[in-house]
C-alpha cells in the first residue's frame, strides 16, 4: 500500500517535471535543433545548373563542388586564418584585463570593468562597425593619430605588409582583423574572468610559498586553471569570426569570407546547397578545434 | 645563538583597523611555537608576514638571522600548509607534492621519488595517482603537510590545519604533527584559536589579543599565571575576581583569577581550615559533565564563581542547587592580573 503509494507519487512528480521539460525541449529540439539539421540536410541536395532548381534527391555533389573549387578552399582558408588570429590576439588582449577583473580591482573598480566591457554589445552592431570604418578610413582618426604622433611611417609600413596590408586600413585585413578583435573581446574576457576568479588566492599564495617566481605560478597554475574559459572564449572569437558577413563586407580587402558567402550564395544566387554546405564549415571547424582543445586538457579542471 | 624567526615591532595596518601593533617576538630552532587568539586577533596577519604574503607597515622580519622583510615568498625558506590546504585542483596528488621540486628546477624522476617518500612520511603512498578532489579532508591535509615537507624548509608555518577536520580526526593529527615535528627538527609556528590545541602542542605559546601578544610563555606558565584577565578566560576556564568582590576576599580591590578546578566546595556548615581563602554563597546550578561536575555559585548579587570538581567515591555528594555553601582556596592559587 505505502509502496504504491510512494510509486504513484514518484510517478506523478516525473509526470509534472516531463511536464515543466516539455516546452523547453520541444523549442529545443524542433525549433533550434530541427531547423539546424533540416539546413544541413539541404547541403546534401543539388541545384540544378540550367533551371536553377533545387533537386531534393541526397547526393554529395555539392560538397564536390565547394572542395573542387579552388576559389572555395581560398575562402574557407581566408576565414579559417583570420579565426585563427582573431581569436589569439583576443586571448592576449583579453588575459591582462579578465585577471585584473578577477584577481586586483576592488568591488567598485570591478562594476566599471563589468560594464566597460558590456558597454560596446548594448549599441547595434552595425553602427560600430560604421564608425570602426571611418575611424580606420584614409583620412581617418587612426591615420590622424599615427601622423599627430609622428609614426606615418609605422603605418605606412604596416600598410605595405604584403596581404595583409593595402590603401588605408579601412580596406585592408589588417584593419578587418582590428574590427573583429574589438567586435568579439566581450566574448573573451567575460569567460576568461570567470574562470580566474574561480582560482582561489590561497593557490597562487602555495605556489609562491612552494618556491615558484610569479611567471613560474602563471605558467604552471593560473594558466592551466585559466584554460576552460579561455577555450569557452576562444569558441565565441573563433566561431563568430568565421560566421561573420558584415564586418568582411564594410571594412577590409574584397577577398571573400565563409559568411558572404553564405549570404550570398542563400540570397542572390539561390543556391541553398551551396549555402548550407558552406555553413558545414564553420560546424566541422569548430567541432575539430573542440577536440583538440580536450586533448590539450583545456577542459581537465573544469 | 641566531633566532629561527624575529620579528621586530612589526606593525600592520589595514584602513583603521591596526591588524599588528608594534608586535615583537622570537621564535628559536627547532621550536614549537603557537599564535593563539581569536579571530581578528592579528595571529593570521602576523604568520602572513613571516611567509611574506604580506609586508609590515613598520617594523621588521628576520629569519636566521636575515631581514626578509621585503623578501617575497618565494625567495624564504619557510612553507607554509594552508587553512583551506591550497591543493593544486589540476595535478595528482603526487605532482602536487613534486611542485616545490618542479619550480626549484630538480629532475622529474627525482623529484616523483621525493614526493612518493615524503607521501610514505605521511602515510598515503598509494594515494599518489589521485586528484585532491578524491581525497578526505584528512587526506587533503597530509598532502597539504608533505608538499611543505618535501622542501625540507627550516621553518613550517601552519594556519589553522586543523580547522575544518572533526574532532576524532583532529585528536590524531595533533599527536601526530607533535611528533613529525620531534623527528624532523624543523621550527613549526602554528596558528590556531583552539587553546587546547595551542597548550597540548606548542612548547611556547603566544596569546594574541586586539594585534598585541598580551602573554608569550610555556603552556604550563600560561594556564598556572595567566598575567591578564584575557589570558586568564581565553587559555582554558577561569574566574576573574575584582571590584568589590576581591575587596571583600582578600581586603584588596586587585584583581585575581582563581581556575575553578582549585576552588574546593562543601556545604556551608562545614570547618574550614584557617589558611585558605573562604566565602559563602547560595549554588546555583550543576552541570554534569560525566569526569566532572561544573558549579555555579553566586556570591554576590552580581558575581558568581564557578567551580568544577572532578567526580570520585570519597567525595560527600555535591548540594542541591538552591542550598548554601562554603567555597575556599589556596591563596597562592589566586593568580594576581595586571590592569588590561
Amino acid at each position: 500500500m505505502a509502496a504504491s503509494l510512494a510509486g504513484s507519487l514518484r510517478g506523478r512528480s516525473a509526470f509534472y517535471a516531463a511536464l515543466l521539460l516539455l516546452p523547453p525541449l520541444l523549442w529545443l529540439g524542433t525549433v533550434y535543433l530541427g531547423s539546424l539539421f533540416a539546413l544541413l540536410f539541404q547541403s546534401f541536395y543539388s541545384i540544378d545548373e540550367f533551371t536553377a532548381r533545387i533537386v531534393p534527391k541526397l547526393t554529395l555533389d555539392t560538397y564536390r563542388r565547394l572542395v573542387s573549387h579552388p576559389a572555395n578552399l581560398d575562402i574557407i582558408r581566408r576565414t579559417l586564418f583570420m579565426a585563427i588570429a582573431v581569436t589569439l590576439a583576443s586571448a592576449v588582449v583579453a588575459f591582462p584585463i579578465a585577471n585584473y577583473m578577477a584577481r586586483y580591482a576592488g568591488p567598485k573598480m570591478k562594476a566599471f570593468f563589468y560594464v566597460g566591457v558590456m558597454l560596446p554589445m548594448w549599441t547595434s552592431y552595425l553602427v560600430k562597425v560604421y564608425a570602426w570604418r571611418l575611424i580606420l578610413a584614409k583620412q581617418g582618426i587612426l591615420s590622424w593619430f599615427f601622423g599627430a604622433a609622428g609614426a606615418e611611417r609605422l603605418l605606412d609600413a604596416l600598410l605595405r605588409i604584403p596581404s595583409i596590408g593595402g590603401p588605408s586600413l579601412a580596406s585592408s585585413y589588417l584593419g578587418m582583423f582590428v574590427v573583429f578583435v574589438y567586435m568579439w573581446l566581450p566574448f573573451m574576457i567575460l569567460p576568461l574572468a570567470a574562470a580566474l576568479e574561480r582560482v582561489p588566492g590561497s593557490l597562487l599564495q602555495a605556489s609562491a610559498d612552494l618556491g615558484a617566481r610569479p611567471g613560474q605560478t602563471f605558467r604552471t597554475i593560473v594558466l592551466p586553471l585559466a584554460l576552460p574559459g579561455l577555450a569557452a572564449g576562444s569558441v565565441f572569437t573563433f566561431s563568430l569570426t568565421l560566421g561573420d558577413y558584415i564586418i568582411p563586407s564594410v571594412v577590409g580587402a574584397p577577398g571573400f569570407f565563409i559568411g558572404m558567402m553564405v549570404y550570398q550564395q542563400q540570397g542572390t544566387a539561390g543556391n541553398l546547397p551551396l549555402a548550407a554546405a558552406f555553413s558545414v564549415v564553420p560546424i566541422v571547424l569548430i567541432a575539430l578545434y573542440l577536440s583538440l582543445a580536450k586533448r590539450l586538457g583545456a577542459f581537465d579542471a573544469l | 645563538m641566531t633566532h629561527a624567526i624575529e620579528l621586530q615591532q612589526a606593525r600592520r595596518v589595514f584602513g583603521s583597523v591596526v591588524a599588528l601593533d608594534d608586535v615583537s617576538l622570537a621564535v628559536a630552532p627547532r621550536e614549537f611555537f603557537a599564535l593563539l587568539g581569536p579571530s581578528g586577533s592579528g595571529k593570521t596577519t602576523c604568520l602572513r608576514l613571516i611567509a611574506g604574503f604580506d609586508r609590515p607597515d613598520d617594523g621588521r622580519v628576520l629569519l636566521d638571522g636575515r631581514d626578509v622583510t621585503d623578501a617575497p615568498p618565494f625567495q624564504r625558506n619557510v612553507n607554509t600548509v594552508f587553512q583551506d590546504y591550497a591543493l593544486f585542483p589540476h595535478m595528482t596528488v603526487a605532482e602536487n607534492v613534486a611542485y616545490g621540486p618542479r619550480v626549484r628546477g630538480v629532475a622529474a624522476a627525482e623529484r616523483r621519488k621525493r614526493a612518493l617518500d615524503m607521501l610514505d612520511l605521511v602515510r598515503l603512498g598509494d594515494f599518489g595517482d589521485r586528484r585532491p578532489n578524491q581525497l578526505s579532508g584528512g587526506q587533503k591535509q597530509r598532502v597539504a603537510l608533505a608538499r611543505a615537507l618535501v622542501n625540507q624548509p627550516k621553518v613550517l608555518l601552519l594556519d589553522e590545519p586543523l580547522g575544518a577536520l572533526d574532532l576524532k580526526l583532529r585528536e590524531e593529527m595533533q599527536a601526530e604533527l607533535k611528533a613529525l615535528q620531534q623527528r624532523l627538527g624543523i621550527t613549526f609556528v602554528y596558528v590556531t584559536h583552539d587553546q587546547g590545541e595551542a597548550l597540548s602542542m606548542a612548547d611556547r605559546v603566544a596569546v594574541f589579543n586586539e594585534g598585541r601578544i598580551e602573554q608569550l610563555d610555556a603552556p604550563r606558565e600560561l594556564y598556572a599565571r595567566p598575567r591578564t584577565a584575557f589570558v586568564a578566560s581565553f587559555v582554558g576556564s577561569a574566574n576573574v575576581v575584582d571590584g568589590p568582590l576581591a575587596s571583600r576576599l582578600t581586603g584588596r580591590p586587585a584583581a585575581f583569577a582563581i581556575r575553578p578546578e582549585l576552588v574546593q566546595i562543601y556545604p556551608a556548615d562545614s570547618p574550614v581550615d584557617g589558611g585558605l581563602v573562604s566565602c559563602e554563597g547560595v549554588l546555583e546550578d550543576i552541570l554534569y559533565h560525566g569526569a566532572s561536575s561544573r558549579c555555579h555559585v553566586r556570591l554576590m548579587p552580581q558575581a558568581v564563581l564557578a567551580v568544577v570538581r572532578t567526580e570520585s567515591a570519597e567525595l560527600t555528594p555535591l548540594p542541591q542547587p538552591g542550598a548554601r555553601v562554603r567555597l575556599a582556596w589556596r591563596p597562592e592559587d589566586a593568580v594576581p592580573l595586571r590592569k588590561d
